[in-house]
């Protein structure tokens, strides 16, 4: 009873959740514009934060494919982030190949992984499989510190890569190239997975997040759904990790602990659950917030992320992006303000 | 292999640990179906309670039992404040909300105690070494008795007390158990605090073993959810099991096929394998969902 109940809400509730303030054609150049401007603009290490912005970004966004549009909550995307960084890492270590060339392959390898998670994730709803995602984020730092994989990863120790320097004799620093290179994959990602998530496809991975009967009863495929999304996801994701080995020229075992992944957790749902614009404010909190709450609380900067988590699942569990949409509503076409889902 | 004996035992003194901090978490599923993440470390944060008592003077039994009172409180303080509210929220609002307990309480652990690694007193220090012909240590062999006693008291608590009945009942139809008259909402929270105390006599258990810091619980909630899902989430009694066959096979593996370094790597392992192969565990029910 209750579930025939919650369907029109459901059905209400889910395109308006997915579906940003429409950005019209006039704002796509001032985006671009925008996005380009840091280069000249910052430099050093300045410059540097907001390339991992960027890179941070992608990797909520990945995360939000599977857990904010499909209902699959994964507690473990730091470890997908780390298998990207290390395939990078090790193809331009030990087997040469250039930065741009290893972001396909490891995009590939974490795909393959993603798939591989996400067919057992298939048994699992809700909490478990988010126990599993975590166990999963617990247990990648000791396979990369394993002793069989060392002469590849470098042990504790890690592995080294240099900075690429802008090519086409282009007269750009390294650390502005890097920004730029990071700038435009990350909207090439975002545009494409836009496109996706607001095509069938898109709306196919809503519906079975709200209401899997419903969904498999209209003739969709659960199951390859939701490992295609499990692994389309972990490509994301893993696009994010390489880019942020070339970034940081370094990959070690300790710095994808499970940390990494609560962290991608947290960004998502300050930037916005089941929203594609709110990566990008996901990534702004994650990178410049921890500094601030170190800043402002001293010592407990662990304690004030935390709080601010819970607050924002209590206060605004559609995050900035939410609250962005429901200021736009209200004052832009205040006769949508009325049908704003209230976040249940 | 002359060590396989001391493997085994080992193996059930840390399965003990694992099974008590397994039924915590079977127990809040059953009643909330709700898989606490940050149980672990609202344990170990019981357990520096428990060392600060100690270090104030108290007798070791003394600060024990005010710990777990303290940590049946802060349990039901939780549920009360954080989760009462959130009832009727979707799963990913308590992902959230345990995320960001985890978060708090650990923070809170290293900030209050400090983050260095401490050691922590055993009762059970018989000062004459291994006994049992070097099979057991003094703190095994007591750490597994009171695990034991715990597991016991918590079975003849549901099984045979009113309120025992009235949280099972309220855990397996809220509505009718409301409806003679049982108060669903404190009945949750009373599960709670149950688990909050349970998880703080594990903490204080095995902290002695692996020294006490704020993470010192990670890895245990991960062995314990492999020993509850094994033994089947609904079945506190197969989470019990399923907790001591974890812990035999943790230190049989650790010992002589994967080393100490894949330990957790282990749980990951026993996690999936249970799921792809036998998704209900050994013991639990197969749950047929109407729609």
């Amino acid at each position: 009873m209750a579930a025939e109940d919650a369907v029109p809400v459901e059905i209400a509730a889910a395109p308006a959740s997915a579906l940003p303030v429409t950005a019209s054609w006039l704002v796509t150049p001032a985006l671009v514009l925008l996005a380009l401007s840091p280069a000249f603009l910052v430099e050093g290490f300045r410059l540097f934060q907001l390339t991992l912005v960027a890179i941070y970004a992608v990797a909520i966004l990945g995360l939000n494919i599977v857990t904010g549009y499909n209902g699959q909550i994964s507690l473990g995307h730091g470890a997908f982030y780390a298998v990207g960084a290390y395939s990078t890492a090790i193809l331009m270590a030990s087997f040469g190949l250039p930065y741009w060339a290893t972001l396909p392959v490891s995009a590939a390898i974490c795909g393959a992984l993603g798939w591989g998670v996400g067919f057992p994730a298939l048994r699992l709803g809700g909490l478990y499989l988010a126990l599993t995602t975590f166990a999963l984020a617990v247990a990648v730092p000791q396979v990369l510190k394993h002793d069989a994989l060392e002469r590849w990863t470098g042990g504790v120790q890690g592995v080294f890569i240099a900075k690429p320097d802008a090519p086409f004799g282009l007269p750009l620093s390294a650390d502005q190239w890097m920004y730029l290179f990071t700038a435009a994959i990350a909207s090439a990602v975002f545009i494409l997975s836009r496109n996706l998530l607001r095509s069938r496809i898109g709306r196919a991975l809503m519906a079975i997040r709200d209401q899997p009967t419903a969904a498999e009863a209209m003739g969709m495929d659960l199951a390859a759904l939701k490992t295609r999304a499990f692994a389309l996801s972990a490509t994301v994701t893993g696009i994010a990790g390489a880019l942020s080995a070339v970034a940081v020229e370094f990959v070690s075992p300790d710095s994808f602990t499970v940390n990494l992944s609560i962290t991608l957790f947290v960004g998502m749902i300050v930037g916005g659950v089941a929203s594609i614009f709110g990566a990008v404010f996901g990534g702004l909190f994650v990178v410049f917030v921890p500094n601030l709450a170190e800043e402002i609380a001293g010592a407990a900067p662990g304690v004030l992320y935390g709080a601010i988590l819970i607050l924002f699942v209590f206060v605004l569990p559609t995050g900035f992006a939410g609250l962005l949409r429901r200021a736009a509503a209200r004052f832009g076409r205040s006769n949508l303000a009325n049908k704003a889902p209230q976040g249940r | 292999m002359e060590g396989l004996p001391h493997q085994l035992v080992a193996g059930i003194a840390t399965g003990g640990i694992y099974a008590s901090v397994a039924l915590a978490l079977v127990m809040i599923y059953q009643a909330t179906h709700h898989v606490n993440f940050a149980q672990g470390e609202m344990a170990t944060f019981s357990t520096y309670i428990a060392l600060t008592l100690i270090q104030a003077g108290l007798p070791y039994w003394v600060a024990f039992a005010a710990t777990v009172v303290v940590s049946f409180a802060i349990g039901v303080a939780v549920e009360r404040v954080l989760l009462r509210p959130m009832h009727d929220a979707p799963v990913l609002a308590h992902v959230g909300i345990f995320i960001g307990l985890l978060l708090v309480v650990s923070n809170l652990s290293g900030l209050v105690f400090d983050y260095t690694v401490k050691s922590f007193p055993t009762p059970f220090d018989t000062g004459g070494g291994p006994m049992l012909g070097g099979l057991v240590s003094g703190h095994e062999l007591g750490s597994t008795l009171v695990t034991l006693a715990v597991l016991t008291l918590v079975y003849l608590f549901f099984r045979h007390t009113s309120l025992g009945l009235a949280m099972r009942a309220a855990a397996y139809n809220p509505t009718s158990a409301r409806l003679v008259g049982i108060r669903v909402g404190w009945m949750l929270a009373l599960g709670w605090g149950l688990a909050a105390a349970i998880g703080a006599v594990a903490g204080i258990m095995v902290a002695p073993v692996v020294f006490l810091e704020p993470n010192m619980m990670l890895g245990i909630l991960l062995y314990a959810f492999a020993g509850a899902l094994l033994g089947g989430i609904d079945n506190p009694a197969g989470a019990v099991a399923g907790g001591f066959a974890v812990g035999i096979i943790e230190n049989i593996g650790g010992a002589y096929i994967v080393g100490t370094e894949l330990k957790l790597t282990l749980a990951l392992a026993i996690i999936i394998a249970v799921l792809l192969f036998k998704p209900s565990g050994l013991f639990g029910r197969v749950v047929v969902s109407r729609v």
